[in-house]
């Protein structure tokens, strides 16, 4: 059975590409658009992994980390985030709330892809 | 596969765009309040992303700087000057434009540059340690093809699974490296009644032989790296000596060996403090947002259009259930009619967008214009949760930026000149929509110089638009401003003044089915109304019948019926007035006018309308009832007909007319004068 990861972006286009790379790869992908659709989505369907921008309006990035790690669907799957060059402070945070790992952005297909088969084995 | 992305990317940055803009002259008035920092910082940080990500390098680049401005500001580390938000603003309409033609490279030209090392400076004099961080080095390396056994020491933390890593995974990808023999260490596995299952207790002892060099080994760890005590050490060179067993043993004597050498080198331990807790809460604030899709504007008027055919269907539907009298179709007909009222209800109000986002885009406007004219003007917004429909409100734009312009450039005052007058300042701009029964009222006040009654008299007529004897009310003269090729500019401005006069703005309201009327008070104000419907495809109309032949009147425009007897027409001599409760009313005979002659009716039936301030009866046969109509223009043949609006098909199939009320009445008036004028 093809393995589902979730795409949280508030940038459409960026949603749009992770999405559209993943299911060439053959996962099933469901997107959200801030961390609190993401949370909502979450309690409703499984998924096996998540990517996650960092900001973000109404729950950003870290946020959502920590909400997935306290519920139980979700306290053990892989969490990667986008993070930008600049941003090691909010990388680091984001280890610490519980990120598996990480991708910098701007990023090639190719690398998302070796990341998320990194993470998900 | 990148093209189809760039699409939205693009629109998307557009939109961000806006809302930067509309963040920074917020910002302009509140300069502390970090909720909008926050918006104009994530707004750049999202055009900078997506730029990397779908090859707008040059835009990436160009944000780069700003961004970390306001990173600094978020950081309070930098506060909000007027400059800063000046600079962005320019910024913006750079990155609109890199955007709009897919600039690969930063343009060399001066206000680039300009923009640029403004913000360089800024970061420059403040703090430049934290540009240009080092990329992570992800660069796979060969050893030169040389072959040397590692020994790796891979102990996760107690908390791993809570990271979500598989350590399995990492080691597959470590034996994937070259050849390898892993020793796992399970000493501290408690007795299964003590143990924790979301506990991790295992370390291993990894021999790997590879050519790939130590980097290549420590980014299978990259992720990890925190969250374990991690050793890489050369052991050897060549292939690996042994089997699992000879290195079992080699392990046990490098224990005994060395323990205490162990920790001086652990590879980073300390694990990073929490930081910046408030900025997250302000996160939570912000405002709620709806979640929405995007359709194609095309679409939506498509749908418009079938629910339009659909109300035409419904209604033959119902005429047809009535007359059949059939119960069970009369009923199912009516279940038909309340799903069709409420799917057109939907279907208009799909369209239906507050003009507030209109109103925003005239801040910049107002900002830029008063500052290129050396004026001070506010510009000051009320009702923009208005909504209207999305047509109306795209060819409203235009209009109402030719207005603003000319209450800016020829209404407010330059500020030495206001002082003199004891007026503010710093002039006011008022622009407000409203709510009015099926349309909205826009009205643009500004309490500038106002009108210059014997100004636009003159000027009317040298340009002969009317002769010097003509007795005007003052309502007639300020709606000379409208009239084709009227100007009272002195210069040409490079604001106003362009050849397009206010005539232009009237026949765009006009072909919106809107009025639009003028009122001022010379030295102190000049107000512009704008009376628009609420949707164009839609109406509601008075069906009514002279003769054979049905027309629609918009009811918007109607006041009451009443009844024309031949008694009371005699009453006045054939001089077409009604007396409505001792108001005297000027009617028109529709009969007269359509020139239809057969079947004249015992008693006529008038229709009271009002336009403006304008009363008038139409006399017709029958009033027919009221009726949802859905507006056909009635094509290019016959484009100039000026009493008609267009056409719309009834319940029966037959085709019936939509009178145009103003230009009706005012097409009466002509005739009425010009018949004044030869009878004197």
């Amino acid at each position: 059975m093809p393995k589902t990861i979730m795409t949280v972006d508030d940038s459409a286009s960026i949603r749009q590409m992770v999405s559209f790379t993943l299911k060439e790869a053959g996962y099933n992908v469901i997107e959200a658009v801030d961390g609190k659709d993401a949370s909502e989505k979450l309690v409703k369907a499984p998924v096996n992994m998540i990517i996650t921008d960092l900001n973000m309006p109404n729950m950003d990035g870290i946020s959502l980390i920590k909400f997935a790690r306290s519920n139980a669907p979700t306290k053990f799957i892989p969490i990667i985030m986008l993070t930008t060059e600049s941003q090691a402070e909010k990388k680091s945070e984001g280890k610490m709330a519980g990120a598996t790992g990480w991708i910098v952005k701007p990023f090639q297909q190719e690398q998302l892809l070796a990341v998320v088969k990194k993470v998900l084995g | 596969m990148k093209d189809k992305h760039i699409e939205t990317f693009k629109q998307e940055a557009f939109e961000l765009l806006e809302v930067l803009e509309a963040s920074l002259m917020e910002l302009e008035s509140a300069p502390d309040n970090e909720e909008l920092i926050g918006q104009v910082f994530r707004s750049l940080h999202t055009i900078k992303g997506g730029g990397g990500m779908f090859g707008f390098d040059a835009v990436a680049a160009f944000v780069h700087n700003i961004e970390t401005v306001y990173d600094k500001i978020r950081n309070n580390e930098i506060s909000v000057t007027d400059s800063i938000i000046d600079f962005t603003l320019k910024a913006k309409d750079q990155i609109y434009e890199m955007i709009r033609s897919e600039k690969k490279d930063i343009e060399s030209d001066s206000e680039t540059q300009e923009i640029l090392n403004f913000f360089k400076n800024y970061l420059g004099t403040i703090n430049t340690a934290t540009e240009n961080k080092p990329q992570e080095q992800n660069n796979v390396e060969d050893n030169n093809g040389q072959i040397i056994v590692y020994h790796i020491y891979f102990e996760p933390f107690e908390d791993l699974f809570l990271k979500g890593t598989r350590p399995t995974g990492l080691l597959s990808e470590i034996a994937g490296l070259g050849t390898s023999i892993i020793l796992p260490n399970i000493d501290r596995i408690p007795f299964l009644n003590e143990i924790n299952p979301e506990t991790f207790y295992t370390s291993w002892d990894i021999f790997l032989s590879t050519d790939k060099d130590i980097n290549t080994i420590k980014d299978v760890f990259i992720f990890v790296e925190d969250d374990c005590k991690l050793r890489i050490d050369k052991e050897d060179t060549g292939e690996l000596k042994g089997d699992a067993e000879y290195y079992k043993a080699l392990l046990e004597k490098k224990n005994s060996d060395s323990i205490t050498k162990d920790h001086s080198q652990d590879i980073k331990l300390n694990k990073p403090g929490i930081q910046n807790k408030s900025k997250k809460d302000k996160q939570h604030n912000e405002k709620e947002s709806s979640s929405s899709i995007r359709v194609s504007s095309d679409k939506l008027d498509l749908l418009v259009n079938l629910v339009g055919e659909l109300v035409t269907v419904q209604a033959r539907l119902a005429q047809t259930a009535t007359t059949s009298q059939v119960p069970e179709l009369v009923s199912i007909s009516e279940d038909v009619e309340r799903l069709t009222w409420e799917l057109r209800e939907n279907a208009l109000n799909i369209r239906m967008l507050p003009i507030g986002s209109t109103f925003n885009k005239f801040n910049r406007l107002v900002r830029d214009l008063s500052k290129e004219l050396g004026k001070e003007v506010e510009l000051v917004t009320d009702g923009g949760e208005t909504e209207l429909d999305k047509n109306v409100i795209e060819k409203l734009n235009d209009p109402l930026v030719h207005i603003i312009r000319n209450s800016i450039d020829h209404g407010i005052e330059l500020p030495e000149k206001r002082l003199e007058k004891n007026k503010d300042r710093c002039g006011k701009v008022y622009l407000s929509a409203m709510h009015s029964g099926t349309h909205v009222i826009i009205e643009i006040k500004d309490d500038g110089a106002g009108l210059n009654k014997k100004g636009i008299l003159d000027k009317a007529i040298e340009k002969g638009i009317i002769t010097s004897d003509a007795e005007l009310s003052d309502k007639e003269i300020f709606s000379l401003i409208f009239h084709a090729g009227f100007s009272t500019a002195k210069k040409v401005t490079n604001v106003s003044g362009r050849g397009v006069g206010m005539d232009v703005v009237k026949n765009a309201i006009e072909s919106l089915r809107g009025i639009i009327e003028v009122e001022s008070k010379e030295g102190e104000w000049t107000k512009i109304i704008l009376k628009l419907p609420l949707t164009l495809a839609i109406i509601e109309g008075l069906i009514v019948r002279i003769d054979k032949e049905c027309f629609v009147i918009p009811l918007s425009f109607v006041e009451e019926c009443i009844e024309l007897t031949s008694a009371k027409k005699e009453e006045t001599n054939g001089r077409n007035i009604l007396n409505v409760r001792s108001e005297i009313i000027p009617y028109i005979p529709l009969r007269d006018k359509f020139d239809l002659k057969e079947n004249m009716p015992e008693i006529e039936q008038v229709v009271i309308i009002k336009d403006s301030n304008l009363k008038a009866g139409l006399v017709v046969d029958e009033i027919i009832g009221e009726h949802q109509t859905v507006i056909k223009s009635l094509g290019k043949y016959y484009k100039n007909v000026e009493v008609m609006s267009g056409a719309t098909v009834l319940g029966d199939g037959t085709v019936a007319l939509i009178i145009d009320i103003p230009k009706m009445l005012s097409e009466e008036i002509k005739l009425e004068e010009k018949q004044y004028h030869k009878s004197i």
